[in-house]
């Protein structure tokens, strides 16, 4: 296996990273897989048809005894406690899980300009990586341009600044989209995002049919959770179906929503609120694609999740388990999804990012590593680790691969991976995994209840109430206040605290960058027809306004003709509205 | 700018249209004790507002913005000097234990036209003997005085808070949701007593026609004679959708169609007169109250002689005979 | 509490498009529960509709919460909006600061900067210094 170190990319690419004096900026609390340029390259680099080989052994048999010689076997337990691969999945979604194939250690880039993102994205693609991800900044995020007046400060900055068709392209240049995977983390302006990447596959004669890769896509947490909506509850989920449907019949390789629990839990839930939330909203992703018209079969296999890999160790196990098992009972039991691909949940997993202590931050590298061996542990279908100075700022280049390091150790090192569901039929495992889906299932009747029978109106109620808004600001108040009482001891800032003091340096992006993405969006404003624009503007605000029509061709026609991200969400404000949220208790 | 021991400047800039002036003043007429006192007197002769409107309602049901709209939809923009015409009182719990209170009601007031355009106050309740924010009457005094020609004071909290606004309003508005037996909800919280309109919000939800329906037939039977604060006002109940702004334009029709038909039967003087003997009376008993507490707390230890009663008229002699 | 024994209240938001807002519903409660009056405006504030709210509230203190980048630009804007409306309302930044930034923002005219893992009485601590140090800004 090439050593990653032999394909590392350099770190030209932004000239602040070696500035060791200049002030820190900060990255947002780690919003979804992760936002920042990254130096490592996905450890088992492969052909897209390879099966990745798990740890190698010194004799060429991989991953199939100990560090010692024992021979091991796939899996263990008694028959009553199942398999991994069946049905309710409660032990991993493949029988063999990480003996066939290692978990996807992921990588990502997203900064400042496009042309600086397709830089690194053909460093990745040269090293071996076949999937990419992309981070968007704030701006884009929130469905906004360059120049809008909040925008000060934030192009280029959490990720890569995009806002027309024509950064789209400088992305994606030279890239074959039908040969790679791509992970776009965007929610709000979900709908223009992918129809730029539709439109730039389409200019370039590449096949909708070929595209593959992730759209996360997942509003409901954004009102309960992350507050990067744009549209009101009840028309934003309209728009994902929309993109259900739309990939559904014209990308069968696309995953067109994550359901998150991630952010959830960053907020302050509990496990148990984020594994119940999530799961909720993944029904509720169901519910509304069902009344538009497709099966369950048809939706669930192309639905993926993303989970918080936090610190309570035993708990997060238990919360993996208990979500696969509570998946495969509801898809099949309410939904009667028959085909195995709908009944197994898949997910990817980050490390806390709000457990990153800015007080001595070394210390991060341990809760790091088991954290994410938690997730492992877990039966994680990829992972991605926090570097340890991303508590105050963009993370460095040694940071980020010691958080890469971690990962390889855990699967090289540690045997983990040569045992499907290790901690299966420990008591205390499996009670966890019991009490978590208790917890949950309670949960669900509470919403159930909301919504008259109907987790998709239970969901919508519970954002319109502030349920969920509420649940997660006590839970988070009551964690702050065990932490006061001193009955929860962080180490190193409620405890622990001697030789605190060290400062990691600290990244910066550089403030040209704004001015150079603004300078470019006025020279397509300049270029494009206003006429062409204003005339497809109208498009999308019209089938926006027909409940039954699907706003994704208008939405590629407006890209096409290079009308803003700004203006098409200005378009879909004019006929849905806004949003405000209710204030706390 | 002045400061709080001028009021008569604060006054005069706030009638100028200084909104740092008019929430001093607010400040000043919350804190009680003589600089609110030194207020009330500088205000003697000046007109309160000219129509005070109460929205009332059970947690959740919409009330901020509902009343976010009507008070936007009310203010048509701003006049080019002077105080808005329009202001929100937006009252909400303190927590009895600690005293503080989390005011989150002018959230959802914002983004609707320019947030000059009403003056927004938020109040907590600081535990008022009673129910309403103690200085809620002084409040409206001091907006009336500097201009503002409708205050729409809203309140949340269930029972006996909720009552309290007629004590403060002249028309009140009774929000509920629609959904959950809401209406049966509202009479028993004696809602249905003190409502001169009744809107049921969030009216794009399953439920709304039947919450509007049980309304309609409790009015109907009639149900105790205090079903409406007025037998010859029948409450219209209706509909909206405030975060789309739905009905709220019928709502305020409806509610200054219940000014009119105050002022030509001659209500709404009763009413403000009603109201202002009751605060009268309310500050009357608080200043008899405190005495009698100084007075008890100086007595010395129970003779076992006196029955508590004896004991008690004692006090009231010595209150009497305190003079003022 | 004022010197009065009045509730001290306190302003909070958030400027522009930052949706972070777990520590500032965290502080919300914990400042209620030392018994100050929050006037939350909470997510998508700009500079103006914070200084609005302010006069209206009359508020003693304003704090804003901030996470990503801006601290070093918006803290300054907040400041200078308030000093433009004549206000003398002491603003308070809570969140992801580095402490290298710290001295700038004071200079700026920033009461004081709360960085991650202060302390909830910390918090208290701080309005309650702001409040008692601009006494013209409350009764």
């Amino acid at each position: 296996m090439p050593t990653p170190a032999a394909a590392r990319t350099t770190g030209d690419a932004h000239p602040a990273s070696s500035d060791a004096d200049s002030p820190g900026r900060v990255l947002p609390e780690a919003d979804g897989p992760c936002n920042y340029r990254v130096m490592g390259i996905d450890a088992n680099p492969r052909a897209p048809s390879d099966r990745t080989p798990g740890p190698a052994a010194a004799d060429g048999r991989v991953g199939e005894s100990t560090m010692s010689g024992v021979p091991l076997d796939a899996v263990y337990g008694t028959e009553a406690l199942g398999v991994p691969g069946a049905y309710p999945y409660t032990r991993g979604p493949y029988a063999s899980m990480y003996r066939d194939k290692l978990w996807t250690m992921r990588m990502f880039a997203g900064f400042g300009l496009a042309a600086d993102t397709n830089r690194r994205f053909h460093d990745l693609l040269d090293a071996g990586v076949t999937g990419l991800s992309t981070a968007f900044d704030m701006p884009t995020l929130m469905g906004r341009d360059s120049d809008h007046p909040w925008a000060v400060g934030e192009v280029g900055r959490a990720g890569v600044a995009v806002d027309t068709l024509a950064d789209m392209d400088e992305l994606f240049a030279g890239i074959d989209l039908g040969g790679v995977t791509t992970s776009m983390t965007i929610n709000g302006p979900a709908v223009s995002v992918m129809a730029m990447y539709v439109a730039i596959a389409d200019r370039r004669g590449t096949a909708r049919s070929a595209l593959g890769g992730t759209l996360q896509n997942d509003i409901l947490k954004e009102f309960q959770a992350q507050k990067e909506y744009i549209f009101p509850p009840a028309q934003s989920v309209r728009l994902v179906t929309d993109l259900m449907r739309f990939a559904r019949a014209e990308m069968p390789r696309w995953h067109p929503v994550s359901v998150s629990g991630y952010h959830i839990r960053e907020a302050g839930s509990t496990a148990a609120q984020e594994l119940g939330f999530t799961l909720a909203n993944g029904f509720a992703y169901l519910e509304a694609a069902i009344r538009s018209g497709l099966t369950a079969d048809e939706v669930a296999p192309r639905m993926s999740f993303f989970f918080n890999a936090h610190s309570d160790f035993f708990e997060e196990i238990g919360k993996y388990r208990a979500a696969r098992r509570i998946w495969a009972r509801w898809l099949r039991e309410r939904w009667g999804a028959r085909d195995e691909r709908a009944l197994r949940l898949r997910f990817h997993a980050q490390t806390s990012g709000v457990s990153l202590t800015a007080q001595q931050p070394e210390v991060n590298i341990a809760r790091v590593a088991l954290q994410a061996l938690a997730a492992v542990l877990g039966g994680t279908q990829s992972l991605h680790t926090d570097a340890y100075d991303e508590a105050l700022a963009l993370p460095t280049e040694h940071a980020a691969r010691i958080a890469l390091r971690t990962q390889q150790v855990i699967a090289h090192e540690t045997g983990v991976p040569a045992v499907a569901d290790p901690l299966g039929g420990s008591a205390y495992v499996e009670w966890m995994t019991d009490e978590l889906e208790r917890q949950a299932e309670a949960i669900f009747a509470h919403i159930d209840e909301l919504g008259g029978g109907s987790m998709l109106d239970g969901v919508i109620a519970g954002i319109d109430n502030g349920y969920f808004v509420g649940e997660i600001a006590d839970a988070a108040y009551r964690f702050e206040r065990e932490i006061t009482a001193g009955e929860r001891i962080i180490v190193g800032v409620s405890d622990f605290t001697e030789g605190g003091a060290s400062q990691p340096s600290l990244q910066s992006i550089d403030p040209k960058i704004e001015a150079e993405q603004r300078a470019r969006l006025d020279a397509v404003r300049r270029a494009r027809s206003g006429d062409d624009v204003a005339r497809a503007l109208d498009g999308v605000a019209a089938h926006a306004r027909d409940p039954v029509r699907n706003v994704m061709p208008a939405v590629i026609d407006a890209v096409h003709a290079y009308a803003t991200l700004g203006e098409i969400t200005a378009a879909l404000e004019s006929v849905f509205g806004t949003y405000t949220e209710a204030a706390i208790a | 700018m002045s400061e709080g021991g001028a009021p008569d400047a604060l006054l005069a800039e706030a009638t100028d249209g200084s909104r740092r002036a008019l929430g001093r003043l607010i400040t000043i007429a919350e804190s009680g004790g003589p600089s609110a006192d030194a207020l009330d007197r500088a205000m003697v002769g000046r007109p309160g507002p000219g129509w005070i409107v109460g929205i009332v309602g059970a947690p959740g049901v919409g009330k901020s913005t509902l009343t976010g709209r009507l008070a936007a939809g009310a203010a048509g923009g701003r006049p080019a000097e002077g105080a808005p015409r329009v202001a929100v009182i937006a009252v909400d719990p303190s927590s009895p234990l600690t005293g503080g209170a989390i005011l989150g009601d002018r959230i959802r007031m914002q983004g609707l036209g320019d947030p000059r355009d009403v003056f927004v106050r938020s109040m907590a309740h600081r535990g008022a003997a009673g129910g309403l924010a103690g200085a809620v009457p002084i409040a409206v005094r001091v907006l009336g005085a500097v201009g503002v020609e409708v205050v729409i004071v809203e309140t949340v909290g269930v029972g006996q808070i909720e009552l309290e606004i007629i004590h403060v309003a002249d028309t009140v508005i009774a929000a509920l949701s629609a959904g959950w037996g809401d209406a049966i909800q509202a009479s028993k919280a004696g809602l249905l007593e003190v409502a001169d309109l009744l809107v049921v919000n969030k009216a794009d939800r399953h439920g709304a026609a039947d919450a509007v329906r049980d309304l309609e037939q409790m009015l109907d039977a009639g149900t105790a004679t205090a079903l409406g604060p007025d037998e010859t006002w029948r409450p219209p109940v209706l509909t909206t959708v405030a975060t789309a702004g739905t009905g709220v334009a019928e709502l305020w029709t409806a509610a200054t169609a219940h000014r009119a038909w105050l002022i030509a039967t001659d209500r709404l003087a009763r009413r403000r007169d009603d109201r202002r003997r009751h605060e009268i009376g309310r500050r009357a008993i608080d200043i008899l109250a405190r005495e009698v507490d100084q007075r008890v707390a100086a007595l010395g230890p129970t003779a076992a002689a006196a029955t508590p009663e004896e004991a008690a008229r004692r006090v009231v002699r010595q209150v009497r005979a305190g003079g003022d | 509490m004022t010197p009065d024994g009045l509730p001290i209240r306190i302003l909070l938001a958030k400027l522009g498009f930052d949706g972070h807002d777990r520590g500032l519903k965290v502080i919300a409660r914990s400042l209620r529960d030392a018994g100050c009056e929050v006037v939350y405006l909470g997510l998508r504030q700009t500079t103006e509709s914070v200084v609005i709210a302010a006069e209206q509230e009359d508020v003693a203190v304003i704090g804003i919460s901030m996470h990503n980048a801006g601290h070093l630009t918006l803290g300054p804007m907040m400041v200078q909006a308030v000093a433009d409306a004549g206000l003398d309302i002491p603003v308070i930044i809570g969140g992801i600061v580095p402490a290298a930034d710290v001295p700038t923002l004071k200079s700026a005219g920033i009461f004081d900067v709360l960085g991650p893992g202060t302390p909830l009485e910390t918090v208290v601590a701080t309005v309650h210094a702001a409040a008692a140090a601009h006494p013209g800004s409350s009764v």
